[in-house]
């Protein structure tokens, strides 16, 4: 049976044992005179039951997938007789695929040696067995774990406190996969960022005021020698995220403090929502609205009162980013300050505070923490943002501060680096991964200063 | 049903009086209306004068026509069962209620020759004269110290951090708690316990020297003995303030106050000296409320 089948039948069986592990209960329970003599309710019973059907069986699939493949391919090639055996790891692997090409039916038997050809055959009448076996395994397990589980209801198991150990057990490595796929990730950043390192000084990389990743794909091909001061991309990223903020921490709160504390309930329904749909549209749309609406604005503007202003700007980017998340701070802001309690807003009002004083003094302060979760939130998002400054900002590597000039961002640089012609070990396509690793070191630390902030308040208030 | 069976049960005499209690349909015909509000609500020069009140939660009357008055440096109790309108009524006196969207006042309402509800008041400045202390002790999650000076911060009662200083002692001396805290100034007001927060809140409270104070239930949160801390703080502010306090408890009532305002579903029955109310009640509804037939 295949495996998708295979765990299609499990969650019967499954629900099967659940229902009898209830109907047990209930059996045991009626002549003590009800489920109220027994240690659990008869939810629990069949629980454990439904768990002892699933836990076993799942570990043995698992277990058994994990190792099969390996386990028939070995078991393959040591069929193929010793003059045809291949001689490096390599040349089994062509071998392997050639076999299993033949198995599948892609290749014809005819046009490969006969050896392949019987080995071929050999590995679909494995596979077949090993789908037999699993399966017969699996059901057995499953069975017998349900027997188990059914047998060993009585009045006195402890059943809740089993299963409660169980879900506890099961939300911890929920847990534990989270974390792990960002260990996993930040690991792998890592070591690709040292093999960079290898390449090119970390200093050059963190304080190289030039940025140019362009090197010979060829040795014999002509090309700059690549320059990667990661210290433009850097500004330039700063440069449009400080763009963004500023549009967006003012207008966010100015937004979320009218809808938590001035807006009729009707016009609150309309508005909140309205707003957070501006996080919704997808940035390419806020790419193109920033590349041929806004940034012609700004040129003329800008041309009108005699200013140079480029055409892709670090300040259209911005401003358009600004606009796309301002949800991210007044939403959270929102939230934060309606929970605020009205206890201490009455006790303001009545100490004869005006709404706007209350406001400035009471549940600003309260709600600090959140509101800055939400600026955080915010600054995150617009530094890791994209699709925007390709489209806006553009992708050369200026090392300025001026907002009307042509920036690129860390984000956009591994865009370009990971896309199109490359090579896995070369120095340009490694920096995508140093590049990531800092950007990653970044906002790690914006949230550290962010914490640190929202504590140093706590502690001087709370 | 079941209530008024065990009423009959007890006192069989009193058959009347629980088919009043059955429900409002019955007691309409024989409350009598604001204007023949029993007792003497009305005093002599008052500090605060209340005619024809009536309060609407949107569509729903929550206080009927009530009039009364509060008499210069006089605590006034009101009392009553829950939901008549108790803490409706009072927060009207300095218009709290401006708080809830759907919430309507209507009546006479002076402080002294100042019309509550005049469209040209300055909240503000009315809050400052009639100060609040609520039900729940509700410090500001700021420090002791900024917690009493938050009032006088905002009205400009301070030129100098001396003066501050000054009116922070003074008001946490009033509210009995300068002993407890003048160590602590610094530390937040809502680490004290329940007792010296609502006294906090009191000090925070008298700071603006209003010359008003609403309490509505003010000891309902705290234990005895902090309670007994309060009431005696209400002796002493009344002799420089003028107090109206929303309380649960007779005693505390008989203990403080000097005129008591019982309310029943919106309406003021009888206003009349606090020894009156609790020794010969006119209205049999308040005497049914004070012997604890109902509430
Ligand atoms: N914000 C509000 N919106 C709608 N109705 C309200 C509101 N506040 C109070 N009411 C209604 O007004 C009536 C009077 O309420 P109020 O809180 O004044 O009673 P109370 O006498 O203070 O009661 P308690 O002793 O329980 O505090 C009640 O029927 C209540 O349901
Ligand atoms: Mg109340």
């Amino acid at each position: 049976m295949q495996t998708g089948n295979l765990l299609l039948l499990l969650v019967v069986m499954i629900a099967g044992a659940y229902y009898m592990g209830h109907r047990r209960s209930f059996a045991l329970a009626r002549p003590l005179g009800g489920i109220r003599h027994l240690h659990s309710l008869p939810f629990y019973y069949a629980m454990r039951t439904a768990i002892w059907c699933a836990i076993p069986a799942l570990v043995v699939l698992g277990v058994w997938l994990a190792f099969d493949d390996t386990l028939i391919r070995n078991m393959v090639m040591g069929s193929l007789p010793a003059a045809s055996q291949p001689v490096d790891g390599s040349a089994a692997n062509l071998m392997l695929n050639q076999i299993s090409n033949v198995a599948s039916g892609a290749l014809s038997p005819a046009s490969v040696s006969p050896e392949i050809a019987a080995a071929a055959e050999k590995l679909n009448s494995l596979r077949q067995l090993n789908t037999m076996a699993i399966t017969v395994v699996v059901i057995v397990v499953a069975m017998l774990g349900t027997a188990w589980g059914w047998v060993k209801i009585s009045p006195q198991m402890r059943a809740r406190q089993q299963v409660e150990k169980v879900l506890q057990t099961l939300f911890m490595l929920s847990a534990t996969i989270a974390i792990l796929t960002t260990v996993g990730i930040l690991m792998s950043v890592l070591f690709e960022s040292i093999r960079f390192f290898g390449k090119v000084p970390a200093t050059d990389f963190l304080f190289g005021l030039h940025w140019s990743p362009q090197t010979a794909l060829r040795a014999d091909q002509v090309a700059s020698e690549g320059a990667f001061g990661a210290i433009p991309l850097f500004v330039g990223t700063l440069l449009i995220s400080a763009i963004a903020l500023l549009v967006a921490v003012p207008v966010g709160l100015m937004s979320a403090i009218y809808l938590a504390e001035y807006a009729p309930a009707r016009v609150r329904a309309f508005a909140k929502p309205a707003l957070e749909v501006l996080a919704g549209v997808p940035t390419v749309v806020y790419g193109f609205f920033a590349a041929l609406t806004v940034a012609p604005v700004i040129r003329q503007i800008g041309e009108s009162i005699g200013l140079d202003v480029a055409s892709e700007s670090a300040l259209a980017a911005g401003l358009v980013m600004g606009v796309m998340i301002i949800p991210f701070v007044s939403s959270l802001a929102d939230d934060v300050i309606t929970a605020v309690p009205q206890a201490l807003r009455d006790a303001s009002l009545g100490l004869g505070a005006t709404r706007s004083e209350t406001i400035k003094k009471v549940i600003f302060p309260a709600a600090l923490p959140g509101i800055m979760g939400g600026i955080l939130l915010a600054a995150s998002r617009a530094i890791g943002e994209t699709m925007i400054v390709v489209m806006a900002a553009g992708l050369a590597a200026n090392l300025t501060a001026n907002p009307l000039d042509a920036v690129t961002t860390v984000t956009v640089q591994i865009v370009t680096l990971l896309t199109g012609d490359q090579e896995f070990d070369s120095a340009k396509t490694l920096a995508a991964f140093a590049l990531g690793l800092m950007l990653f070191i970044t906002t790690l630390l914006l949230n550290v200063i962010a914490l640190h902030i929202v504590k140093k308040y706590r502690e001087q208030y709370d | 049903m079941d209530t008024a069976e065990k009423f009959d049960d007890k006192a069989p005499g009193n058959m009347k009086l629980a088919d009043q209690i059955e429900g409002e349909q019955a007691m309409d015909e024989t409350i009598r209306y604001p204007d023949q509000t029993v007792g003497t609500p009305y005093v002599d020069n008052p500090k605060m004068r209340m005619r024809d009140v009536e309060v609407f939660y949107g569509e729903k009357q929550a206080i009927h026509g009530v009039s009364l008055d509060i008499g210069k440096n006089e605590v006034v109790a009101l009392i009553g069962p829950s939901g008549c309108g108790k803490s409706t009524f009072l927060r009207c006196l300095n218009r709290m209620n401006d708080t809830i969207d759907i919430c309507q006042v209507k009546g006479n309402l002076h402080l002294e020759d100042q019309d509550l509800y005049d469209p040209k008041l300055d909240v503000v400045e009315l809050r400052a004269r009639v100060g609040m202390v609520f039900q729940k002790p509700n410090p500001f999650p700021k420090s002791i110290y900024d917690n009493v000076a938050y009032g006088p911060r905002i009205h400009g009662l301070a030129n100098k951090k001396y003066d501050l200083d000054e009116i922070v002692e003074t008001s946490l001396q009033k509210a009995g708690l300068w002993n407890e805290v003048k160590d602590r100034l610094h530390s937040p007001g809502t680490g004290l316990s329940g007792g010296q927060q609502q006294r906090l809140c009191i000090a925070r409270t008298i700071a603006v020297s209003p010359e008003v104070v609403l309490m509505d239930e003010p000891c309902s949160a705290l234990d005895p003995i902090a309670t007994a801390k309060i009431e005696e703080l209400i002796a002493e502010l009344s002799e420089s303030y003028t107090i109206a306090i929303v309380t649960h408890s007779m005693q505390q009532a008989a203990r403080v106050s000097n005129r008591t305002a019982y309310f029943h579903l919106g309406r003021l029955v009888e206003m009349n000296d606090t020894d009156t109310v609790f020794t010969k009640p006119e209205h049999d509804l308040t005497e049914a409320y004070i012997t604890g037939r109902f509430g």
